[in-house]
């Protein structure tokens, strides 16, 4: 109980009039806060001006960051057939088709061909804003196709994660993709075609424990999320709070994970330089 | 993944769930567990220790023993019977550092010519700082694909919780085979029902939609055949389970040995890349 009544209600000021609208001209970094002028980001490939922090991007924007210019598809139209019927606050078939219209995507990766400084090379990407980029069936099958194509042509191939790890609603099927993974590239290893894993923010569970750790090299852009557990499980199961950049980029380079922390802008010029040293130009 | 008994909850299950009744009987206290068949249906099991690299998980146990008198590669989770051997085991959550010792055993296996049996029983692979410095992630996926590389006989089979890529670390095999009353499962129903419904009291409902119990997945083609088990349960009758097991290691072993090292390895291979395809396609 206050000791002041207020007659009348305070001066409520609706949340949308608070903000100043900029006509979307100007956006908040998430990590120093600073107003970013939004062209200035764009030209960045979307990396803070001002601190270097990258924020996350689209899997599309990710390909065409690094192909010289138009890329093919594959696999494009696989669609998950939902074997468990799975159903949790919405059936998994609904959730499915709800993504697919949002995104434009069958699933959550997608699968390219084209050329990285010249090179023909085969490059997966993660998308995240499809069900946490989650693996399953449909994932899992269109990474192994790529892989057998690497194969048959000898070209190197790369992924792209940024993933929550398998796909919960495909149970055991999902959890049996890091095999069928691991696998394939168990034979891309065998006939010395590169790998190169590019782990993004976040990359966790069972995408973390199969492909993301397998690359000839793996390498991460600055400050990403990458671990096995995820931090809430980690700090349930051990009642701790977890120590300032515990599961960074940064981290793992550090204990020996990674072969490198490499930030966007020079990502392209990376790959090229690491992929010269695997094979001779034709 | 999991987390130990992280169910804290007041809605408990309906007692006359069967597929949690499943669950429970999966995780029974008095359920055998994989030294009790590695010193039953093996004979002469001789404990090799450590990674090589830096430490031995007793979450995980192996070594060479006997099965039928011919010398096998026996690999098992070991959760541990009462609280002290619980500890002792981190309940049955290996670290890296068990996955790396798994591989080397498995190597080792390989390069002699002998075949490999491996039991899967874990909660999951430990979620802690420890294991995260040392590549949790890393040590499993190694494990998938070197598995698939092996080049002799491997059996996996699941004697109480497949706890998702924790137990696949191990799983990548000829045949896998799950006890009846086993389950095998992409994330636990606890930490499912978790992130679903925020509850994890909610566990008996995703128990059921994951599929996790024997019979659900090998109607999914996931495992190759279901090991029956005692009236009641495996911990009803433990020398009647071991005879069950011993019946399905024999058989297997017997299905692979025409194959030369060639064709085992090709084996496994297909059998993973034609798992679980449940995608749908334009022609």
């Amino acid at each position: 109980m206050s000791w002041w009544k207020r007659d009348k209600p305070s001066v409520q000021t609706p949340a949308a009039d608070r903000t100043v609208r900029t006509e979307g001209l100007w956006v908040k970094c998430d990590e120093c806060r600073q107003i970013i002028f939004k062209n200035d980001l764009e030209k960045n490939h979307q990396v803070c001006p001002k601190c270097g922090f990258h924020f996350k991007i689209e899997a599309r924007a990710r390909l065409e960051l690094l192909f010289d210019g138009p890329f093919e598809e594959f696999d494009k139209e696989l669609r998950s057939t939902d074997p468990l019927e799975f159903v949790d606050s919405k059936p998994y078939k609904a959730r499915l088709k709800q993504m697919q219209s949002s995104s434009g995507l069958s699933d959550a990766v997608i699968s390219a061909h084209g050329k990285l400084d010249g090179r023909d090379v085969n490059i997966c990407a993660l998308e995240l804003r499809f069900i946490g980029g989650s693996m399953g069936s449909v994932m899992g099958e269109k990474i192994t196709r790529a892989i057998e194509r690497s194969i048959a042509h000898r070209e190197p191939f790369i992924i792209i994660s940024a993933s929550g790890g398998a796909r919960m609603q495909e149970g055991a099927a999902s959890l049996m993709q890091m095999a069928k993974i691991s696998a394939a590239l168990m034979r891309l290893d065998e006939v010395h075609v590169p790998f190169i894993s590019l782990l993004t923010d976040p990359t966790t569970g069972g995408v973390t424990a199969s492909f993301a750790m397998l690359g000839d090299i793996n390498i991460a852009e600055p400050g990403a999320l990458i671990g096995f557990a995820g931090p809430r499980v980690i700090e349930q199961t051990i009642r701790q709070k977890l120590p300032d950049g515990f599961q960074t980029s940064e981290f793992l380079l550090k204990h020996g994970f990674l072969d490198a922390v490499v930030p966007r802008g020079e990502l392209k010029a990376f790959l090229s330089r690491s992929l010269d040293f695997f094979v001779d130009r034709a | 993944m999991s987390t130990p008994d992280s169910a804290a909850s007041l809605t408990a299950p309906q007692p006359s769930d069967p597929i949690w009744q499943r669950v429970e009987l999966a995780r029974h206290p008095k359920r055998p567990l994989a030294l009790d068949y590695i010193e039953r249906v093996f004979t002469d099991f001789e404990e090799f220790h450590g990674d090589r690299a830096y430490a031995d998980d007793s979450a995980i146990v192996g070594g060479p023993a006997r099965f039928d008198n011919r010398p096998v590669m026996v690999i098992g989770q070991h959760k541990g019977r009462d609280t002290k051997q619980k500890l002792q085991r981190n309940f049955g959550m290996p670290k890296p550092e068990g996955y790396r010792k798994a591989l080397r055993l498995m190597k080792m296996a390989s390069k002699f010519g002998r075949p490999i049996v491996t039991l899967l029983d874990t909660p999951g692979a430990y979620p802690g700082i420890d294991a995260e410095e040392r590549g949790q992630a890393e040590a499993i996926a190694v494990n998938l694909r070197e598995m698939a590389r092996l080049e002799v006989p491997v059996i996996a089979i699941v004697i109480g919780e497949g706890g998702s890529g924790g137990a696949l670390a191990l799983g990548v095999a000829n045949r896998v085979y799950m006890l009846e009353n086993s389950i095998y499962s992409v994330i636990s129903p606890e930490s499912c029902a978790a992130i679903i419904w925020r509850d994890a009291g909610q566990k008996h409902l995703a128990a059921r939609a994951l599929r996790l119990t024997a019979r659900d997945l090998l109607g999914l083609g996931i495992i190759d055949k279901v090991i029956g088990e005692p009236e009641g349960g495996a911990h009803e009758d433990h020398e009647k389970t071991f005879e069950s097991m011993g019946a399905a290691v024999r058989a297997g072993l017997e299905e692979l040995a025409p194959l030369t090292r060639a064709q085992l390895v090709d084996d496994r291979y297909q059998k993973f890349r034609r798992m679980a395809g449940f995608f749908s396609e334009p022609q």
